[in-house]
C-alpha cells in the first residue's frame, strides 16, 4: 500500500499573533513553525497503516522552502520519503491553490490512498482534502476516526455530528481527511532522525508542473476582531450574587 | 442575482444551523433586492416548514431524499439545482456533511467555497466575508475570485435562527427532477449509529451548563450536574475535563467538540482559551463564573462573577430551587 500523507506547516500555537495596522497582514517576523496538528495524526495514521500492510508512506507539503523541515520532520518519524511543491507563493494561498499543487505533483506518482488532516491550525479552510479529492478524481470521506483496510478495499469510521458515527466503504484510491485524536502520535527517535537525513525529498516548482497559483479567495485584510460584549460583573456574597444573576437573566436578559 | 441557501435534511427535521444561513440570507437579499431560494432534499415535512420563511421559492431535490447520504449524490443533485436557478451566491450551514461535500461541489464548477464564514456583506458591488483564522484569534475579510457563483458556509451562531422572517404567505414548493445513476456513488455507506447511550445533542440545547479546570475534582462535577438540573438546561464540558474522562467526549465544546449557540451559555471554572470559545461564543447570553476576575472568559461574558465557583454554584442552586413560580 502507498500513501501519500499531506502535511502543512503552520505557526506553532503558543506563536504571538501581531497584525500590522498598514498592510492588513499578520507579522509573521517571530514565527515558529510545526506541524499542522490534524495532520500530524494523518502521518501516524498512515504509518500505523504501513506497519500492518507494508508500503510505503510520503509525506508532501505546498510551501515555500521553510516547509522542508515539516517534511524532514515526517522523514523522522518513519516516513520513506517526501514530496516539496516549492514557491514562496504558497505560504498562505489558499485551500484551493494548495489542492491544485498537491494534485499536479500526486498526478505524476502511484498511489493507493491519500491522507489529509481535518483542517489547518492557521487558515482552517478544512477543505484542502475535499478539493484536492475533487480535482484527482477520488472518492473521499472526512473526519475519519478509524482506517481498516482489508482484501483491497477500505472501511472507513466517520465522525458525524453530537456523537453518531458511520462506517463508509470504498475502493482505493481514495481520499481521507483525518480527524485529531484518530491515534497516538509518536516523537521521532534520535535514530530516526539520523535516518530521515539521507531519505530521498523531491523537489518541484509550480512552473514546472504548471501550476496555475492565481488565488482562488483573497484576504482583503486581517484584524483583532473587535469586542462585542460589555460584561457586567456581579458583586457581592455567593448568595447576593446567585440572587442578583438570576434577577438579570430573567428580567433583562430575558433567557430563564 | 440571487441568493440560495442549502437546508441539511436530517431523518426527522432540518439541521438547526440551515435556519441561520437562511437568516444571512434573508439578510443579504434585503440588502440587495434580490430573491432568495431554499433547496433541500425534502421528506417529511420539511419543504413546507422552510415554504413559511420569508422567501421567493423552496426547491426539493427528491432524487437525494431516497437512501443514504453521499458526497457523489449530493454532489450530482446540488449542480442540478445550481443550474436550474443559476444562483448568486449558495450559502450552506457549516456542518460535518456540509464539509464532506460542500468544497467538493464547489471545486467541481471550478470555484471556490469561503468555508466557516462569522460574517458577509456587499461592498464596492462585491461580496466580502468574514473568517476567523489562527484558531479564533484572528478575522480575515476574504473576497472569492472569478465569476458566481459564490460559495460559503456560516459558522454555527453567527447569525440567530431566531431573527427569521416568516412568509407573508407560504412560498411555492417546486421538485428539481434529477437522476442519479448508482454507478457515480462511489462510497458504501452504511447506517449511522451513536456510540454511546445516553445521547444529547448540545447543539440545539437552549441552556448549557459547562465546565472547566476550575471544578478540581470529578466528584465536583455534581455541583454542576445540580445546577443543570435545576435551571432546565444540558451539562457540557472543556476539553481537560473529557480529556480525564470525567465527563464523556460528545459533552465536550469547543474546536475539537462540538459548537453550539444556545440561549444561556453557564461556563463555570472555565478560562476561556480560543479552543474552547470558538465552540460557545455564538451563545446569546453567556455567564462566567471563575476565581479569576483576570480570565479572558469575561471578555466575552455578559454576566460575571468573579468569585468562587465552589459558593456560588450551590448558591445558584439554591436560588433558582427557591424562585421557581
Amino acid at each position: 500500500m502507498r500513501i501519500f500523507v499531506c502535511v502543512k506547516q503552520v505557526p506553532a500555537g503558543d506563536s504571538l499573533l501581531r497584525v500590522d495596522g498598514a498592510s492588513g497582514c499578520v507579522d509573521d517576523g517571530d514565527f515558529s513553525y510545526e506541524m499542522n496538528e490534524s495532520d500530524a495524526y494523518a502521518l501516524e495514521e498512515a504509518l500505523q497503516l504501513k506497519e500492518k500492510h507494508g508500503g510505503e508512506v510520503v509525506a508532501i507539503s505546498a510551501g515555500p522552502a521553510r516547509a522542508a523541515s515539516t517534511i524532514r520532520e515526517a522523514l523522522a518519524k518513519g516516513a520513506d520519503r517526501g514530496v516539496l511543491i516549492e514557491d514562496d507563493n504558497l505560504a498562505g494561498a489558499d485551500a484551493f491553490v494548495t489542492a491544485r499543487a498537491l494534485a499536479a505533483a500526486l498526478r505524476v506518482e502511484e498511489f493507493d490512498l491519500v491522507l489529509t488532516g481535518l483542517q489547518s491550525d492557521d487558515a482552517g479552510f478544512g477543505q484542502t482534502g475535499v478539493v484536492l479529492a475533487e480535482l484527482l478524481g477520488l472518492p473521499h470521506a472526512t473526519l475519519i476516526v478509524e482506517v481498516q483496510a482489508e482484501d483491497g478495499k477500505l472501511r472507513v469510521k466517520r465522525e458525524l455530528e453530537a456523537g453518531w458515527f458511520q462506517y463508509i466503504g470504498m475502493d482505493p484510491p481514495a481520499l481521507l481527511t483525518i480527524q485529531s485524536g484518530i491515534n497516538k502520535v509518536r516523537y521521532a527517535t534520535l535514530l530516526g532522525i539520523k535516518k530521515a537525513r539521507n531519505k530521498p525529498l523531491t523537489r518541484h516548482t509550480p512552473s514546472e508542473l504548471g501550476i496555475d497559483l492565481a488565488p482562488m479567495q483573497t484576504v482583503q485584510r486581517v484584524y483583532v476582531p473587535a469586542k462585542t460584549k460589555q460584561t457586567v460583573m456581579i458583586e457581592g456574597s455567593a448568595d447576593e450574587a446567585a440572587k442578583q444573576l438570576i434577577e438579570k437573566l430573567k428580567f433583562e436578559a430575558r433567557v430563564l | 442575482m440571487s441568493i440560495l441557501v442549502f437546508l441539511e435534511q436530517r431523518p426527522d427535521d432540518i439541521h438547526p444551523m440551515s435556519w441561520e444561513a437562511m437568516a444571512a440570507g434573508q439578510q443579504l437579499s434585503k440588502e440587495l433586492s434580490v430573491p432568495l431560494n431554499a433547496v433541500l432534499a425534502g421528506g417529511g415535512n420539511a419543504a413546507n416548514t422552510a415554504a413559511a420563511k420569508r422567501l421567493d421559492g423552496v426547491f426539493v431535490l427528491e432524487a437525494i431524499s431516497r437512501g443514504a447520504y453521499s458526497a457523489d449524490g449530493y454532489c450530482a443533485a446540488l449542480r442540478a439545482a445550481i443550474e436550474k436557478l443559476s444562483p448568486t451566491l449558495v450559502l450552506f450551514p457549516h456542518t460535518y456533511q456540509v464539509r464532506d461535500f460542500g468544497p467538493n461541489l464547489a471545486a467541481s464548477l471550478d470555484r471556490p467555497f469561503v468555508s466557516d464564514a462569522v460574517g458577509v456583506r456587499a461592498e464596492g458591488g462585491q461580496l466580502v466575508f468574514a473568517r476567523q483564522v489562527y484558531q479564533g484569534k484572528l478575522h480575515a475579510d476574504v473576497v472569492p475570485a472569478g465569476d458566481p457563483p459564490y460559495f460559503a458556509s456560516l459558522q454555527s451562531g453567527a447569525f440567530r435562527a431566531d431573527r427569521l422572517e416568516p412568509a407573508a404567505r407560504p412560498a411555492p414548493i417546486e421538485q428539481i427532477p434529477v437522476e442519479i445513476d448508482v454507478a457515480q456513488i462511489r462510497t458504501r455507506p452504511e447506517d449511522p449509529f451513536q456510540e454511546s447511550k445516553g445521547e444529547v445533542d448540545l447543539s440545539s440545547a437552549e441552556i448549557i451548563v459547562s465546565v472547566g479546570r476550575g471544578i478540581k475534582e470529578e466528584e465536583n462535577i455534581a455541583l454542576a450536574r445540580d445546577l443543570a438540573e435545576a435551571i432546565g438546561g444540558e451539562l457540557a464540558a472543556s476539553r481537560p475535563i473529557c480529556d480525564n474522562g470525567w465527563l464523556p467526549l460528545e459533552r465536550q465544546i469547543g474546536s475539537s467538540g462540538q459548537t453550539v449557540s444556545p440561549k444561556l451559555y453557564l461556563a463555570l471554572g472555565i478560562s476561556g482559551a480560543i479552543q474552547h470559545v470558538v465552540g460557545m461564543k455564538g451563545s446569546k447570553t453567556i455567564v462566567a463564573i471563575n476565581h479569576d476576575p483576570t480570565a479572558p472568559i469575561f471578555e466575552i461574558a455578559d454576566y460575571g462573577i468573579a468569585g468562587d465557583l465552589f459558593e456560588v454554584v450551590p448558591a445558584l442552586t439554591k436560588a433558582l430551587g427557591s424562585s421557581d413560580d
